[in-house]
């Protein structure tokens, strides 16, 4: 067991190691670094200050050594636009973003598992076959076509809620927070609607197919012959045996909604990471879309790992064997 | 001559069977006529919407059923420009079917070769092109498209690019199980051992055998590519403004929405969503006929 964690943790150290050297080839390398680490605008001094600072003297395989060295130090350079370290830009931006995703990711879970799991019980009622259609619609329809729809729908024409922007926030351990206040609920409500519809259309579809397998095995059977209820059946086989696909695809699918996030905020002008990466990229602050880069990545590589060693936990089968 | 008896050959056998589905045929129709009137549009549209000489700007924002100063009805209003919408929403539809359908040849070549050639090999090359497949398919598509479309610029072939990048891992990843499979038949044995080069094996034998579960990955991943490029376009990130794809025309649109001006954006998505979802309908019955444990 432990040993398989710690095989998983290398394998992802040498991941990230890869990535790390693709962003320094892709962004240090083919690109001029001068043009990325230094802002236009900089005087001659200034230039030469931060060529000497960053090493750009120096040979390939030594900037590449210092570049690692400032990762793990979290020193990504500065923000032309904003002026101040990218890693503090980020972290004043994540709070937004991790709060969009966890509501949506959370409401499509809460709401299309049990929705889900009904449709695969009984396939054939007029009611599920309204949920299947919802989930085709929500997995066919581009996610940034729904975000007007909804702000045309609930913003403009019956001015129900707010067409963007994150309203106001009450403080929390430190941070901002949308939940804390009525209002801001109200302006996290459409972006997270939207946000969290594809993901809705997966969880109904992988409840569905999982129940409809489980329904049929003999561990249904026999928990009928003992005289369960349906809802007990339900409950305690049906969703614990169709709970590992879904935990896995919870976990991947937070690391995705990150990146669909980027579409969602960019519509409702929500000020998180994601509205940040597109703005840097449209006035081309470089040192941010590297720290994003290398953060996302970084994300990506946490997140397989936990549902890797998470999976373990769950799944009897999979302990005995590596155990 | 007309009473010559019918010959079951598998192709008509599938047609009949796809025929019988509704549904599908009627999604196939509807994918011929979009892409018919796209091919068709510089013939069949009122306005050339990219010849910026012949818009009138008192037409602009119109709503649909303006009877426009050039004499034609604009079904569909116009945008801001005073570009009928009909007509951009065609030679938008245009310029995103050939981007998909480019990115999703190269993809599907490329993707193939390498699924193919990993099966073929196996060994250290097949853990070698395999690792970075499982590790691209780790991040999720539209964030490799957004990150190369941002580092390479705007313009058609960035564009691909990143469609492409995005894209052909999933064609690896199904054509390196099914060629994995077609390599430990007999008539591959069999093949190799005669003096046929590596290249003719894989090409001429292994990857026509791996074709139908590629269909189905590229019905999908064509109507994937079409929502991907309308969502970079949508974020500023695919083509220039001169060649407005539909993605583009929704994010023009976007601005004049919050004042009610709805048309602008809604029916260029209308005509997005209609082809995505007739392909992938057409894309699901294909996966049932091929899917041999749904056979009857």
């Amino acid at each position: 067991m432990l040993g398989f964690v710690i095989q998983r943790v290398c394998q992802a150290v040498v991941v990230m190691l890869i990535i790390s050297v693709l962003v320094f080839v892709g962004v240090y390398a083919v690109g001029n670094p001068i043009d990325v680490l230094i802002s236009p605008d900089a005087t001659q001094l200034i230039r030469e200050q931060t060529i000497k600072a960053y090493g750009l003297d120096q040979p390939l395989w030594k900037q590449y050594f210092d570049f690692l060295v400032r990762l793990v130090q979290g020193d990504f350079g500065r923000s032309f636009v904003y002026n101040m370290p990218v890693i503090d830009l980020i972290f004043s931006r994540l709070p937004a973003t991790i709060e969009l995703t966890l509501t949506a990711v959370l409401g499509a879970t809460v709401l299309g598992v049990p929705l889900g799991i009904y449709a695969g019980y009984r396939p054939d009622t007029v009611l599920s076959k309204m949920i299947m259609g919802l989930s085709i619609f929500g997995f066919s329809v581009p996610t940034f076509w729904i975000g007007l729809v909804l702000i045309f729908t609930f913003a403009v024409t019956l001015g129900w809620f707010p067409a963007g922007n994150r309203g106001p926030t009450a403080s929390l351990f430190g941070i901002e927070w949308s939940f804390l206040t009525g209002e801001g609920l109200a302006y996290l409500f459409l972006p997270a609607l939207n946000l969290s519809l594809f993901k809705f259309a997966m969880m109904v579809r992988l409840a569905r197919a999982g129940t409809r397998e489980t329904m049929l095995t003999d561990t249904v059977k026999f928990a009928r012959a003992s005289g369960e209820s349906e809802l007990t059946i339900l409950y305690r086989h049906v969703l614990r045996l169709i709970s590992i696909p879904i935990v896995t695809v919870f976990g991947l699918e937070l690391g995705s909604t990150l990146a669909f996030a980027v579409v969602t905020e960019t519509i409702f002008s929500w000020p998180g990471v994601g509205k940040l990466i597109i703005d840097s990229i449209s006035t081309l602050d470089r040192p941010v879309m590297v720290a994003y880069l290398m953060l996302v990545a970084l994300l990506f590589i946490m997140i397989n790992l936990t549902v890797d060693i998470v999976y373990v936990f769950l799944d009897p089968r999979l302990r005995h064997r590596r155990s | 001559m007309s009473n010559r008896p019918q010959v079951e050959t598998p192709a008509r056998v599938f047609w009949n069977e796809f025929r019988s589905s509704h549904l599908a045929l009627g999604a196939l129709i509807v994918v011929v006529l979009i892409i018919a009137l796209a091919v068709l549009a510089p013939w069949i549209t009122p306005q050339d919407p990219y010849e910026l000489s012949k818009l009138v700007l008192m037409d602009a924002r119109r709503p649909p059923g303006y009877v426009g100063s050039a004499g034609f009805t604009h079904w569909l209003g116009t945008d801001a420009q005073g570009r009928d919408i009909l007509s951009a929403i065609l030679y938008g539809l245009r310029v995103s079917i050939q981007i998909s359908l480019t990115a999703g040849f190269i993809a599907f070549s490329l993707g193939a070769t390498l699924g193919a050639v990993a099966a073929y090999f196996g060994g250290r090359i097949e853990t070698l092109i395999m690792r970075i497949i499982d590790l691209q398919l780790s991040f999720p598509a539209i964030l490799l498209a957004l990150v190369l479309a941002a580092l390479l610029g705007q313009g058609k072939w960035p564009l691909i690019t990143a469609l492409v990048t995005a894209q052909y891992a999933y064609f690896a990843r199904t054509t390196h199980g099914a060629a994995a499979t077609e390599r430990s038949k007999d008539y591959i044995e069999a093949a190799l051992s005669t003096p046929l080069s590596a290249s003719r094996v894989v090409f001429r034998h292994i990857l026509p055998n791996c074709l139908p579960p590629l269909i189905v990955v590229a019905t999908v991943q064509i109507a994937n590519a079409i929502a991907l490029e309308a969502t970079l376009s949508f974020l500023g990130l695919g083509l220039p403004v001169t060649e407005p794809s539909l993605g583009m025309l929704i994010a023009n649109g976007f601005q004049y929405m919050l004042s009610g001006r709805y048309w602008i954006s809604i029916y260029p998505g209308i005509a997005l969503i209609v082809l995505i979802v007739a392909i992938n309908l057409v894309g699901d019955q294909v996966r049932d006929q091929l899917n041999p444990r749904l056979k009857r």
